[in-house]
This record gives structure tokens, C-alpha cells and sequence, in this order.
């Protein structure tokens, strides 16, 4: 019996129009993708996208250059230098994130005690020439000023398993 | 008219051309191509002489498939052309006298009028009003009833060929596996796949049944 | 015969016929372009994707601006190819998607040469087309590409062997070599009820031989690049891809002529005859196309011994002994025509 099923079946080419059926009926589901730069996935709370010092409510950075970022970077991408500032605090003179050699680890974010550089959810910096993505302390805290909001809101949601 | 003239004189000069390029050029392939260029000039003559059917067949034979497969051997070959011509000019002698008694012998043939030339008259009754049948159907009147035999016969000859060439090439091996289509289709996945329960620690004595 | 003077005798009628010619190879193309287009959103549609829709409204203009990416690449010609050859190949391809069309009758009497032997005609054109990827293969001088090259000469005579075998069995219904009388021949009824078995070979055949998945060994990507064309860049490529539509296009043109009733309407009353011929043509060859559409978007690449085996041990007995069938049929039942 089976073995009559079996030649109906492959003689008659079932289970070609079968699949074929099948790929039709996909013809209407609901489309998989997105229409990209217009509409954008979900983002997690914890996502690591785009560097940026912060600053104080009063405007007064963050950062107190303890150079633990710059430490623990495993691919050696954050460069520091520091001097005391004309008012006796510790300050960076210069911090530079070399975007290119980042792996986008999260352990400086992790590392730093005053909350001052953090990946925010920025995901579309890309640039033409590989000297726009040397970033420099300027550019990180611009950044910081951008992305205050959603950064701020994201720690806040993630500060009770930190 | 004159175009028709024009016509044939570009396909007759290039059938020509390239039959001699199928000889002259160095490369195998080029050849085999020129030699296709032959064929294809030769069907746009039969066009001309207003047999198409006989042009259409000569490329579907010729060009799609005796060319291809002479392309095919061609170009599988790596042919040691230095080898080849080594020989040349030790063979030109006897190359020589053969093409000269061949030249001989054609222009004995031709000047001593034992080939007529005039087409003869039972010939010509044959030939249909090209106006009234297509040469299509002419061909397949003459070949199904006058030549019947005949072609029947031509197509033993090839099938007898073909089995040869497949009987030659063709040999069991054993020792290679092939793969069974029905055998894999038929395949009933309700008996393909059994479960035992084996008791622990007896899994080495176990033997299916 | 009277003579006629160079302007009315020679000029006209040469005008005329680029004319023609014209009027058919312009609207091709364009159809090639978008046949890609609605490929490609065919496609994402059954792999629930979106498909183009960026270039022009619902991407309709991608094909344009992928033709133009496509020009304004580099042509490169390897440097151990050969040159003539490596430039012919594309060129060949190309032409023979073109003239395939000269026979095709889009309505009754609007056919560019109603030849007798029509359909051998396009039979032969078919034929030619493995000239273009051999070469291909050949000239560039490289591995992939001369596989490729021969995996596909070998696909397309095997399955030209059982196309022939379904023209036969058409030519024996209709009685005739010549596509417009074919198309006639199905006033009554179209070819693909009674004769359903060889529309799905020529269906599959009809897909190998235009190297189409599941049959795209010639191009398989995973294995052999991009076969023949992985050396061609540019235009040369662009010439590629346009032959081969051009000529999968011809093929389902000649699907609809052969087996769904060419420019006839589906039923021969009051609202289907309100179209025009041409338009049932474009609508059939439409459908046809989307179903070698869908075939590629469904089944898997073949494996080149299964191909074979397809071609020379299942579709060549059937079809030879459907001829066979057919004949008899029409003979004992006084149906020749």
C-alpha cells in the first residue's frame, strides 16, 4: 500500500506543489524586517553603542581622571592625560577614545566610579574617514550633552542590578 | 534581388573564410569556434536557397550539439602543440604526394565528364511547387514513404552505435555506492528507527534482533 | 520585374523593419529590468522580507539604478584571458536573448517573421545559448569559471534532448512548425490540459535550460562563485544578466504559445475578449514568469549527478514515450490535423 501511496505520490510531484503552498502562503505573513532608517528595533537598556562623557546637573564633567577606563580597556583604545585644574580639582586635559580599536566591551563604563563615560544608545556614528572616529574629549562630552536623557533614564533602570 | 546576391556572397566569403581558419588558426579552439562560424554561415545559405528546414536542423545537430561536444573535448585537452608540429617536416613528402594524387584523381574525375552535371529528369519531377507545400512537409513525405527503409536503417545504425559507445564506456563497479532514489523515497520513517529499551550493564551483550 | 528605385525598394522597407525591431528589443529590455525588480520583491515577499522599496515609489526604479551601478563599474579583463573571446561570450548571450523574439507572435499577425519553421527557429536559438557561457567559461582562463562553463554545457544539451522530445508532441497536436498556427491549433482547447505531463517537463526542462534554480549549478555560489560570470564585471556582466532574462522571458513566452494558448483569451466570450490579444500574451507570459519565480524562491540546488539522472533517465523515457502516446492517440482516434 505504501509503496502505492509512494509512486502516486512522487509521480503526481505532491510534495513539490506542497512546498510550493507552503512558500505561497508566506507570500502574506506579516514581513520579518523592518523598513530600517524609518522604523528601528527595540533597544536594550543595556546596550553598548556610542561613548560619552557625562556631566553634573550644575555642568561641572564628570570625570575625575582616575585613568581606571583607560586601565582596564583591553584593547588599549582610551588615552588619558591629567593635570590638576586652575581650581585644585583633578581633571583630564585630554581624553581620547580611538573608536576604531574599540570592541565595545562595556568595561570602562563598568570600571568608572563616578558614572562619567558610558556607552549610550547611539549605534549610527559611522563616518567616511577613519580620522573621524578618533574621538576626542570634546566630541565625548558633545556626546554626553546629546544623549543626557536616554542615558541618564537607562542607568536609572539598571542602577538595581549594579 | 541584388540584396538577396549581397547576402549570399557575405555568407558564401564567410563560410569560406572560416572553413580555411578552422585549418589555419594555431589554437584547437579557435577552430572548433571558426568551424561553428562554418556551420552557422552554412544554415543562412540553406535559408537562402529557401531550406529552412534542412538551416534550422543543421544548427540544432550541428551547432547545439556535435559542436559543443567537440568544444567540450577540445578544450578539456591540453594538446602539446610543439609535439605536434615536431613531426612536420619529416611527414611533408607523403604528405604532399597524397594531396597531389587526391588533386589529380578529383581533376580526372572532373574533366573526363563522367560526372553529369545536368540534373537528371526523375530528379526533378519530385521537387514540389515550393508554392503549395512547405519543404517541411516535402522532406517528410519523401523520407516516411520513398526512403522509409532507409531511415529507419540510419536509425539502427545510430541506436547500434549508441548501445556500442555506452556498452564500451560503461562498466559495474562495485565497490562504489550509489544512490537509489525509490529506495530513499519508499522509505517508511515508521520502520527506519526503533527503540530498545536496554537494561544498564547490558548494553555490550546486546543484539538486535 | 519592375524596377524599383533605391529609396522605396531598399531604404523603406530596412527602416521599417529596424523599426520593428525596435519597437520589440525597447519594451524587452524595459521588461527585463523590471522582471528583476519584481523578482527580487517577489522574493522578499515569500521570505517575508520587504523587498526594494527605496529607489522611486516602492523601489520601482531599482532596476534602474542597479543598470547604472552596474555602468559605471570598471571593466576588467583578466590578464590571462583571452581578450576577443572573454569580450564575444557576453555579447552572444546577449544577442541571442534578442533575437529568439523575432518569431514570437505577440497577437494574430503581429509577429516581427512568420516563419514556417518557427519553432524550430527558437529550438536552434535555445541551442546557440550554451555558445555564450562555454566561452565565457573558456576565455577568462580560470577554474570556476571554465566548471562552471561545462557543468552548464552539459545541463543544457541534456535537457534540450526531452524539450525536443515536448515540441514534437505539440507539433504532432498542432500540425504545424510555424508559432502563430500552433497558437490557432488551441482555439478549442489549450495544450496544457490534455498534454499536462509535458508542460511540467518542459516546465522544469524550460528551467534548466535557462540555468535557473533548482537547476543554477552552472552559478552555484557556494561552490563555483558565480561560474562562468565570476570574471566578468561592468557591462559585460550587465549583458549576462540581461541575456539570461531576456531569454528566461523567451521561455515563458514560448510556455504560453506551446501550452496556454498564446494571445487567445481563456474563454471566448463577451468580457474576456474585451482585451486585446497582446494583453492575454503579457498576462500568461506574467504568470508563467512568476512561477519560475516561485520554483527558485522554493526549491534547493540540485546536485549535479541528481540533475542528470533527472534529465536523462526520468524525463527523457516519459517524454519519449508521451510522443509515442500521442501519436498513437491521434492516429487511432482520426485526430491528426
Amino acid at each position: 500500500m505504501s509503496l502505492v501511496t509512494n509512486s502516486v505520490r512522487s509521480w503526481f510531484l505532491t510534495e513539490l506543489a506542497s512546498g510550493m503552498s507552503i512558500i505561497f502562503k508566506h507570500m502574506f505573513h506579516n514581513k520579518a524586517t523592518l523598513n530600517y532608517p524609518y522604523e528601528k528595533g527595540a533597544i536594550s537598556s543595556r546596550f553598548r553603542g556610542e561613548h560619552a562623557l557625562r556631566r553634573y546637573a550644575n555642568g561641572e564633567e564628570r570625570c575625575i581622571a582616575c585613568k581606571l577606563c583607560e586601565a582596564v580597556c583591553p584593547a588599549l583604545a582610551i588615552t588619558i592625560e591629567a593635570e590638576p585644574r586652575d581650581d585644585g580639582s583633578r581633571r583630564t586635559t585630554r581624553y581620547d577614545i580611538d573608536m576604531l580599536k574599540c570592541i565595545y566591551c562595556g568595561f570602562c563604563q563598568e570600571a568608572c566610579p563616578v558614572d562619567a563615560i558610558v556607552e549610550g544608545p547611539n549605534f549610527e556614528f559611522a563616518a567616511e574617514t577613519r580620522e573621524e572616529l578618533y574621538y576626542n574629549k570634546e566630541k565625548l562630552l558633545a556626546n554626553g550633552d546629546r544623549w543626557e536623557k536616554e542615558i541618564a533614564e537607562n542607568l536609572s533602570r539598571e542602577a538595581a542590578y549594579r | 534581388m541584388i540584396v538577396e546576391q549581397i547576402t549570399f556572397y557575405i555568407f558564401a566569403v564567410i563560410t569560406v573564410i572560416s572553413g580555411v581558419l578552422v585549418i589555419g588558426s594555431r589554437n584547437p579552439v579557435h577552430s572548433v569556434l571558426f568551424l561553428i562560424l562554418a556551420f552557422f554561415n552554412s544554415a543562412g545559405l540553406f535559408v537562402l536557397m529557401g531550406a529552412e528546414f534542412i538551416a534550422m536542423i543543421l544548427i540544432i545537430v550541428y551547432v547545439g550539439a556535435v559542436a559543443v561536444l567537440f568544444l567540450f573535448v577540445v578544450m578539456m585537452l591540453h594538446i602539446d602543440f610543439s609535439k605536434l608540429r615536431a613531426g612536420f617536416t619529416r611527414y611533408l613528402p607523403i604528405g604532399c604526394v597524397v594531396g597531389i594524387i587526391l588533386l589529380v584523381e578529383l581533376i580526372l574525375v572532373l574533366t573526363t565528364g563522367t560526372v553529369d552535371f545536368n540534373i537528371p529528369k526523375n530528379v526533378i519531377s519530385q521537387i514540389p511547387n515550393p508554392e503549395a507545400i512547405s519543404n517541411t512537409e516535402a522532406l517528410g513525405n519523401l523520407l516516411y514513404t520513398q526512403y522509409a527503409y532507409l531511415f529507419q536503417i540510419a536509425g539502427f545504425i545510430l541506436l547500434i552505435a549508441m548501445v556500442g559507445a555506452i556498452v564500451l564506456t560503461h562498466k559495474k563497479r562495485n565497490e562504489v555506492k550509489k544512490q537509489k532514489i525509490s529506495d530513499q523515497v519508499n522509505r517508511d520513517p515508521n520502520t527506519a528507527v526503533t527503540l530498545h529499551k536496554i537494561e544498564t550493564k547490558e548494553g555490550g551483550t546486546w543484539k538486535s534482533d | 520585374m519592375a524596377e524599383t528605385g533605391f529609396w522605396s525598394g531598399y531604404a523603406l522597407p530596412f527602416l521599417l523593419i529596424l523599426g520593428y525591431i525596435l519597437a520589440i528589443v525597447v519594451p524587452l529590455l524595459i521588461s527585463v529590468a523590471f522582471v528583476t525588480y519584481f523578482e527580487r520583491k517577489i522574493f522578499g515577499l515569500m521570505q517575508i522580507r520587504k523587498g526594494p522599496n527605496v529607489v522611486g515609489p516602492f523601489g520601482l526604479l531599482q532596476p534602474f539604478a542597479d543598470g547604472l551601478k552596474m555602468l559605471m563599474k570598471e571593466t576588467i579583463v583578466p590578464a590571462g584571458a583571452n581578450r576577443n573571446l572573454f569580450l564575444l561570450a557576453p555579447i552572444i548571450t546577449f544577442t541571442l536573448g534578442m533575437i529568439g523574439w523575432a518569431v514570437i507572435p505577440f497577437d494574430e499577425h503581429l509577429v516581427l517573421a512568420d516563419i514556417n519553421v518557427g519553432i524550430l527557429y527558437l529550438f536552434a536559438i535555445s541551442s546557440l545559448g550554451v555558445y555564450g557561457i562555454i566561452i565565457a567559461g573558456w576565455a577568462s582562463n580560470s577554474k570556476y569559471a571554465f566548471l562552471g562553463a561545462l557543468r552548464s554545457a552539459a545541463q543544457m544539451v541534456s535537457y534540450e534532448v526531452s524539450i525536443g522530445f515536448v515540441l514534437v508532441t505539440v507539433l504532432l497536436c498542432a500540425g504545424s512548425l510555424n508559432l502563430s498556427e500552433i497558437v490557432l491549433a488551441q482555439t478549442e482547447l489549450w495544450y496544457f490540459i490534455p498534454l499536462a505531463p509535458m508542460f511540467i517537463i518542459f516546465f522544469i526542462s524550460a528551467l534548466a535550460e535557462t540555468n535557473r534554480t533548482p537547476f543554477d549549478l552552472p552559478e552555484a555560489e557556494g561552490e563555483l562563485v558565480a561560474g562562468y560570470q565570476v570574471e566578468y564585471s561592468s557591462l559585460a556582466f550587465t549583458l549576462f544578466m540581461l541575456g539570461e532574462y531576456a531569454n528566461i522571458l523567451l521561455m515563458s513566452g514560448l510556455c504560453v504559445i506551446l501550452f496556454l494558448g498564446g494571445w487567445l483569451a481563456p474563454f471566448d466570450i463577451e468580457p474576456f475578449t474585451w482585451l486585446p490579444g497582446i494583453v492575454w500574451f503579457f498576462l500568461k507570459t506574467a504568470v508563467v514568469m512568476f512561477l519560475f519565480t516561485w520554483t527558485r524562491a522554493t526549491f534547493p540546488r540540485y546536485r549535479y549527478d541528481q540533475l542528470m539522472r533527472l534529465g536523462w533517465k526520468v524525463f527523457l523515457p516519459i517524454s519519449l514515450a508521451w510522443v509515442v502516446i500521442t501519436a498513437g492517440a491521434l492516429h487511432v482516434f482520426g485526430w491528426m490535423p
